[in-house]
């Protein structure tokens, strides 16, 4: 219970947020926010021990019973290990954004109120155990990422940017809603335990490949796997704090968790081997390919998260190798370990580079990689800071990028000697292109670092005079930096305590408690093919990035038309043309097409349903005598109501609507109701009245009034509607299902009323309310008319611009 | 009886309907005044046309018509009217500030979106 209120606790203190903003302005808002995240991380750090020993926390709290969803927090390895970086990183986040927005001129508390609105969103991702729940969480995460990235909502490119990835990410979001309802209509559960415990009876069912692509959709929408990356690089319109914290620590690795989470149910299936390492190796490819393209330092860093994730997917599809390999290939392993083990270093090295990049467009007013250049001296500290990432990325010792970064060589090394699936074909592609994708890596890292901080200094191109942030501003990214060095050198600390628990949650299959995996990781492991690979990255890495002017202007080559980002241009205009232009055709603006609609829309639903149910039916039985004054009255109604449609002339078409309403009249004094008959008579000689007045006033339209024009659908629609109506009335008398109630008013008329005329005391008495607001209506209608005579008396004293 | 007149009310229903569709606004409330007594009688028709005398309680009458649709059909008819008046005002002032009772040129000046 306990365990499930810490997950909404930023959703409760954002609440608070617009209060404390309105009332401590000259605090920065930000200084109460951290409080949140800096607590958590606490409480969640508690935890620690016990699920590195193998334990597990459930909670649940429920939220609909009736359809049996509820909010499940589960903490096992992989869950806590996420809250702790969502945490972790959110707290040196949000402090560093203390020092990035300023307190005067921006809206700090729509910023903090949607980033703790995200915070509880991502916990809810990576703790929910129920299915539902999961995807409401995940949605969520969507919606706080559209609201910052448009944070600065005034500027075109945030709106297109936060539109971008909300369409993308929502969009696979729904894609993985199927999946799990496939998943649910298997195994007749929606909680992911118990659907891991019967996966074995999964994998048969003709839905299982269905619900895995489906699901495999939302999780490569949201980590930006290629051809879904293009929303990345567009959301870095948000504020840096944001790009650091969502789009590279946190709700990027949502997909890399679903995938991690998921293996176990879906390891058995080839596909699922194929296309997450597949994918997972041509992203990382493709992203680190076009990172080198970039001139934004942000652009750069975006590209490069792209890499980094196809990455970490391609390590966990080889990890779900290891569940056919049975051991055959030991090295195969490595892979699920390196998965965890480089989500976290590149959480600390990416997130510092990030934040160097704010503070190099805070500190110099431009992300320009053009007009940047020889910053190394006015700004040290940044350098560093910098350089530590940039190598660590790059995969360079002694930072903690080179030990994921030579165990995920090993698991690319491995999937060669995998037998199954084709692989023994196509495996060896898999180290080539990780090896050339490495090569790239190295050299965008490179890119970043020298040429922001070295070469020569351009004062002239910069819009605000370079220096040294300040120390507030830089705590964050010190600290991320002092890890990555840190991690190099206690990395087995790391893996015992958060790694292994984690790589027991995504292999079951394979180790029963953290402590049977049998890991250990140093950065010597003598002359191997991996320390080889990473010497042949340094050395062409070095020679390409000393060419770079030379051949960078390759990129412009590629025709713009044939991008996948131009590709998702035209859709989306595409889209708005054509549906605009479908809704356009039906919804005219002409009140006569929508009539049309609703009365063959009523006609067709009634009808439908009286034959759908067989309720039709006809019977003569209890009908009433028929006699002479009734035929006539009956072709007096017909011939008045005739002539109403026929009439050419208003004139006529009025006398015609009153021939029927006195008819009526008539028929009420055959059929018993002498006080319907009065009133009737009553109203309808006012109404003709009152038509007459109209017709006065109304245009005199000479000649041109005639005969309405027949026209087809018109008439179409009106004999459906009449058929209805008769069926309906013959249906209705030839079947009475309850009994009438007015035995009950005959009896009790006098008892309890004291009066003889029945229909009378129902109307005063029995339904006096019913009465009551009758007139209430009157009244109401007599003050409109009232009004809209005298709404002209003043439009004609002061001259209305409307016309 | 019953029978005869619910092809009856159809017809009217029909007619209304059919004017109800016209462009011109003096039918379309013509239209509306069709369909109100067409729904009167339908409503009167459902309740039984049986009954010797009117459901007023006097020696010698054994079975009464229907009171019921009666009452509801009294309160209609006023509200009919209260409807069929309001219409034929907002007509006129309509036509008075528009210069024209064809509905199908009486479109809102932001017609695009």
């Amino acid at each position: 219970m306990l365990q499930v209120l810490y997950i909404f606790i930023p959703m409760l203190v954002a609440i608070l947020v617009p209060l404390l903003y309105k009332r401590m302005n000259n605090i920065h808002t930000g200084w109460f926010v951290l409080a949140v995240p800096v607590t958590l991380a606490v409480i969640y750090t508690t935890y620690i021990a016990q699920v590195a020993k193998g334990e597990v926390f459930t909670a649940e709290l429920p939220w609909i019973p009736s359809l049996d969803i509820s909010i499940i927090s589960y903490l096992d390895g992989l869950s806590l290990l996420f809250s702790l970086l969502i945490t972790g990183i959110g707290s040196l986040v949000v402090l560093y954004s203390i020092f990035y927005l300023d307190k005067h001129k921006e809206k700090l508390h729509n910023f903090y109120v949607y980033l703790l609105l995200f915070m509880s969103a991502m916990l809810g991702v990576v703790q929910s155990d129920h299915l539902i729940t999961l995807y409401f969480f995940w949605e969520l995460t969507s919606i706080s990422s559209f609201l910052l990235i448009g944070y600065w909502y005034n500027r075109d490119a945030s709106r297109f940017g936060a539109l971008k990835s909300m369409m993308i990410t929502v969009g696979g979001g729904l894609m993985m809603l199927g999946g799990f309802v496939l998943l649910y209509l298997m195994g007749g559960t929606y909680s992911i335990r118990e659907l891991i415990v019967m996966a074995p009876n999964l994998v048969d069912q003709p839905l299982f490949t269905w619900s895995l692509v489906l699901l495999l959709l939302g999780a490569f929408t949201k980590s930006a796997q290629f051809p879904f990356y293009i929303w990345l690089p567009d959301a870095m319109e948000a504020p840096t704090p944001v790009s650091a914290y969502l789009h590279s620590a946190t709700m990027v690795k949502a997909g890399i968790y679903l995938v991690a989470r998921f293996t176990p149910i879906f390891a058995a299936s080839e596909l699922w081997v194929w296309l997450v390492t597949g994918v997972g190796i041509l992203t990382l490819f493709w992203g680190s390919f076009f990172a080198v393209k970039q001139t934004d330092l942000k652009g750069i860093l975006a590209f490069s998260t792209v890499s980094q994730l196809g990455l970490i997917m391609s390590l966990l599809g080889a990890s779900a190798v290891a569940f056919h390999a049975n051991g055959s290939i030991d090295t195969i392993k490595f892979a699920a370990f390196a998965a965890i083990f480089h989500l976290i270093n590149h959480a600390t090295f990416k997130g510092s580079l990030f934040m160097i990049a704010g503070i190099v467009d805070h500190e110099t007013g431009t992300r320009d990689i053009r007009k940047l250049g020889g910053l190394m001296s006015i700004m040290p500290i940044s350098f560093t800071v910098a350089a530590i990432g940039s190598l660590s990325m790059a995969g360079l010792p002694p930072f903690n990028g080179f030990l994921s970064k030579e165990m995920f060589l090993t698991a690319m090394l491995a999937l060669q000697k995998f037998e199954f699936f084709g692989f023994e074909t196509w495996g060896a592609l898999f180290p080539i292109v990780a090896w050339i994708a490495s090569i790239f890596t190295f050299i965008y890292s490179f890119y970043f670092v020298f040429r922001t901080f070295n070469g020569n200094y351009k004062p002239e191109q910069l819009p605000h005079k370079p220096h040294e942030a300040p120390i507030g501003m830089l705590i964050s990214p010190i600290l991320l930096a002092a890890l990555v060095v840190t991690i190099f050198f206690i990395p087995n600390f790391i893996g015992n305590t958060f790694v292994k628990p984690a790589v027991q949650a995504i292999q079951p299959f394979l180790y029963d408690s953290p402590q049977a995996v049998d890991i250990h990781v140093s950065a010597w492991h003598g002359i191997t093919p991996e320390l080889l690979m990473t010497i042949g990255i340094i050395i062409v890495g070095v020679l390409l990035f000393v060419a770079l002017p030379k051949w960078q202007g390759m990129y412009q080559r590629f025709p713009q038309a044939l991008t996948l980002n131009n590709a998702y241009d035209k859709i989306m205009q595409g889209l708005d043309v054509g549906l605009n232009r479908i809704s356009r055709r039906y919804m005219t603006g002409s009140m006569r097409h929508y009539l049309l609609y609703m009365f063959s829309g009523i006609t067709i639903i009634v009808i439908g349903s009286l034959f759908v149910k067989d309720a039709f039916s006809i019977s003569f039985q209890g009908a009433s005598p028929i006699n002479l004054y009734e035929i006539i009255l009956i072709v007096v109604l017909l011939i008045g109501t005739a002539i109403t449609i026929l009439a050419k002339s208003r004139l006529t078409a009025i006398i015609g609507l009153g021939t029927v309403g006195y008819t009526v009249a008539l028929f009420f004094v055959i059929f018993n109701a002498p006080d319907l008959a009065l009133t009737q008579l009553v109203i309808e000689t006012i109404s003709v009245a009152l038509f007459l007045l109209a017709f006065y006033h109304l245009p005199k339209l000479g000649k041109r009034e005639e005969r309405m024009r027949f026209q087809l659908n018109r008439a179409i629609v009106s004999i459906a509607v009449g058929v209805m109506v008769t069926l309906v009335a013959l249906s209705a008398h030839s079947q009475k299902l309850v009994p009438s109630i007015a035995k009950y008013y005959e009896e009790t008329v006098y008892s309890l009323a004291g009066g003889g005329n029945i229909v009378n005391v129902i109307l005063v008495d029995y339904r006096g309310f019913d009465t009551l607001f009758e007139i209430t209506v009157l009244g109401i209608a007599g003050m409109a008319i009232l009004a809209m005579i005298k709404l002209r008396m003043n439009r004609k004293e002061n001259t209305h611009e409307n016309k | 009886m019953e029978i005869i007149m619910a092809f009856v009310i159809g017809f009217l229903f029909m007619a209304a309907v059919y004017l109800i569709l016209s462009k011109s606004l003096l039918r379309i409330i013509i239209g509306t005044g069709l369909l109100s007594h067409g729904a009167h009688l339908l409503i009167l028709t459902m309740g039984g046309l049986g009954g010797e005398a009117p459901p007023v309680l006097n020696e010698g009458a054994k079975t009464f018509a229907d009171p019921l649709p009666q009452a509801l059909i009294l309160t209609a008819i006023v509200i009919s009217f209260g409807v069929t008046a309001f219409f034929l005002v907002l007509a006129y002032r309509s036509y008075q500030e528009l210069n024209t009772d064809d509905i199908s040129l009486m479109r809102g000046s932001d017609e695009d979106e």
